[in-house]
């Protein structure tokens, strides 16, 4: 046995010599991570957001190699939860090469995690996190490229008044931050333009029998069923509600944009009616680009928040390398970064991105769209920009 | 008022589709407590499994083309024995791998097992699923379409069908309980083990057969909540177990009866709860506060009676 001990220490010691010495000719590492659920209910939308990035990074590498810089790649899983989340945001801040986080999926796993980015003044972008809190809280690392759901939700309830000509209107909720936060402001919404809400209910995510709640709903027959919430829970309710015979108009934000929601809703779900701060890819040419080249190189369709991952993780990537560039190419520190990323003017697929001073993109656009025929994505009803 | 009165009887019917599932779930929890003194927490995803494999069973079918050939109720009645055999075995070995070697353990112990396999059935089949059908969600294929009206009230045909297995089921267990030779070496086992084995009876078999009867029971109600509800996930267990055990505990556990009773009742009374709170508070208390409402009463009915309605008071095992 002694023999054999000598003999690992040797190779023990050999492999640390030949990574040290490896260690020295390799370009420094800097790694961005994307933190967004990857199991789990959400996941499709969360692996939507991670390939994004991924595309971006993929693109950008060459660059950076050029700087002197190993660009590297860390998907993370916040499984939609915001326990989880957290300890990933420790384990990021603890790992200093991580300059940049894209992420997350859900508001209420964001706004806790974004706390322990602000510790160290980690920058992170968000592509889909439209609660308010996200950034009044006036951190200096977050920042984000979607709306908001102070417009989103009061947007859907213009949109509701002006367009589908509702004068009724039953509120269901999944108590979440964010589906309650949308929930809220498009009750407030509407009843400011004179429509009769008749019910905010709440109910529970993963729950799958609504029938308690559609009764209300039926005896009170509303013109619109607005649902804040994500869309396994509005695809339940939906087809529960048609069952029921509720013909209402049904209405959500962008929890319903993903295609599990005709998955589970089926014909269903045609004539559904969604907010969306993810705009239409297919709209315009760079995002016909960026779609087919996405399908190309990952052999699947483009996800609600694919485009924005990949703006925001491209508007990293430039702070990055202005940050690089200021600090005359040394490695730079997390907060110059995220100073640098305010700084970043920006146009992407989805239009121009510019941050003001709490982090909002002062262009963000909310889209609606109506779900014509049972397949995603719906069909662009109508897009809309500034204070509803 | 009126028009909130108008939704009663749809509220009932409901709540007693609702509590029919947890009855049936219900009675795994209990069957094994009367018998083993444990609580099987792992018994929500003996129903998660049994849902799956239903589906899978429908969707098997359906892609063959055998789902439209076939008479819609030869197709339940595959999906309810593929459910119940699944489940059934899945049950029966758990208790082998998991329980059995732990039987002289402290009471903890166990129930720390069960929570480990309930954590592993739950990502092995979110496993199983992404791999084999790439979906996290699966929707049911819907057999019976049809709805019957009754003025204001729609009661589906899978309604009844629920409520009609279930009650088939419920009778059966009672049946086999209280009638059959089998049945009463079970009850002799729950009684007291050591003697029973001392009468002869094979208490290793009789142990097994309670979880390959309650995980079939378990079984049977994730292919009925499938059909009824049509959407499914590896998670759907977690809630509707947690309601199922208190369905149990609310009837009084280890009683059989008292676990049917015990179902119906929450189910009706979270049904109640959801639909009227709101409109009797003004406002101030809405569906969202259904559980709450459930759980008080509860907790109302177990001051009043610790062991639960159908409960007895029994002494402790010397």
């Amino acid at each position: 046995m002694r023999k054999y001990r000598w003999l690992v220490l040797l190779v023990v010691s050999l492999l640390l010599v030949s990574t040290a010495v490896a260690g020295c000719g390799k370009p420094k590492v800097i790694k961005i991570a994307s933190v967004s659920p990857l199991s789990g209910a959400q996941s499709s939308m969360g692996e939507a957001m991670k390939l994004g990035v991924q595309m971006a990074i993929d693109e950008n590498k060459d660059k950076f190699k050029k700087l002197g810089y190993d660009l590297q790649f860390t998907p993370q899983d916040d499984q939609a939860d915001p326990k989880v989340g957290v300890s990933v945001a420790e384990k990021l801040i603890a790992d200093k090469d991580i300059l940049l986080v894209i992420g997350h999926l859900n508001s209420s796993v964001a706004i806790p995690s974004s706390e322990v980015y602000a510790k160290d003044n980690l920058t992170m972008i968000s592509p889909a996190n439209t609660n308010p809190k996200v950034t009044d809280r006036n951190l200096p690392n977050v920042n984000r490229v979607c709306g908001r759901d102070d417009f989103q939700g009061p947007w859907g309830a213009r949109y509701a008044v002006e367009t589908l000509k509702v004068k009724s209107v039953f509120v269901i909720h999944d108590k979440t931050t964010y589906g309650q936060g949308v929930a809220d402001e498009f009750r407030k919404k509407a009843e400011a333009l004179g429509v009769k809400v008749l019910g905010f209910e709440g109910i529970t995510q993963g729950e799958v029998d609504f029938s308690a709640v559609l009764n209300q709903v039926k005896v009170k027959k509303p013109d619109l069923i607005y649902f804040g919430g994500m869309f396994p829970e509005a695809g339940q309710i939906l087809k529960q509600a048609r069952e029921k015979k509720i013909g209402a108009y049904f209405m959500g934000a962008d929890g319903l944009d993903d295609k599990g929601l005709i998955d589970i809703a089926g014909k269903d779900a045609v004539g559904v009616v969604y907010s969306t701060a993810a705009g239409d890819v297919t709209k315009s040419e760079v995002g016909r680009n960026f779609a087919a080249n996405y399908k190309a190189k990952f052999g699947k369709e483009v996800g609600a928040y694919s485009a924005q991952a990949y703006d925001s993780a491209n508007i990293g990537l430039l702070a990055l390398e202005a940050a690089i560039k200021a600090n005359n190419g040394k490695k730079p520190t997390r907060a110059q970064v995220s100073t640098e990323t305010r700084k970043v003017k920006y146009t992407g697929i989805l239009g121009p991105v510019a941050f003001d001073s709490k982090g909002d993109n002062i262009n963000a656009k909310i889209y609606i769209f109506e779900i014509k025929e049972a397949k995603y994505p719906g069909t662009l009803a109508a897009e809309l920009s500034g204070k509803p | 008022m009126s028009e909130s009165l108008a939704m009663l009887p749809q509220v009932i019917i409901d709540g007693l589709t609702l509590g029919f599932v947890y009855a049936l779930v219900a009675l795994g929890y209990t069957m094994v407590y009367g018998v083993l003194e444990f609580i099987n927490f792992a018994h929500s995803e003996i129903f998660m499994v049994g849902a799956f494999a239903g589906t899978e069973a429908l969707l098997i079918l359906q892609s063959t083309g055998a789902l439209a050939a076939l008479p819609p109720f030869v197709s339940l009645v595959i999906a309810l024995l593929f459910g119940m055999i699944v489940a059934g075995l899945l049950a029966a070995g758990m208790e082998r791998v998991a329980y059995r070697p732990l039987r002289g353990a402290p009471r903890l112990v166990p129930l720390i097992s069960a929570i480990g396999v309930s954590f592993f059935l739950q990502d092995a089949v979110r496993l199983f699923e992404g791999l084999w059908r790439n979906a996290f969600y699966l929707t049911t294929p819907v057999l019976y379409r049809q709805t019957l009206r009754f003025s204001n009230v729609d009661i589906q045909i899978r309604t009844l069908i629920l409520v009609g297995v279930c009650l088939v089921i419920m009778f059966g267990l009672t049946t086999f309980v209280n009638r059959t030779k089998l049945g009463r070496a079970l009850r002799a086992v729950a009684q007291d083990q050591a003697t029973a084995s001392i009468m002869g009876v094979n208490v290793n078999f009789m142990i097994t057969m309670t979880f390959l009867i309650g995980g079939a029971l378990g079984g049977a109600a994730g292919v009925l909540f499938a059909m009824q509800y049509t959407l499914i996930h590896p998670y759907v267990g977690f809630i509707l177990g947690i309601k199922a055990f208190t369905a149990a505990v609310f009837g009084g556990i280890g009683n059989i009866p008292g676990a049917m009773l015990g179902g119906v009742l929450l189910g009706m009374v979270e049904s109640l709860g959801s639909a009227y709170l709101g409109i009797l508070t003004h406002g101030a208390f809405g569906a969202e506060y259904k559980d709450v409402f459930a759980f008080v009463i509860l907790i109302l009915v177990l001051i009043v009676k610790p062991s639960g309605l159908l409960g007895e008071t029994i002494s402790e095992k010397a």
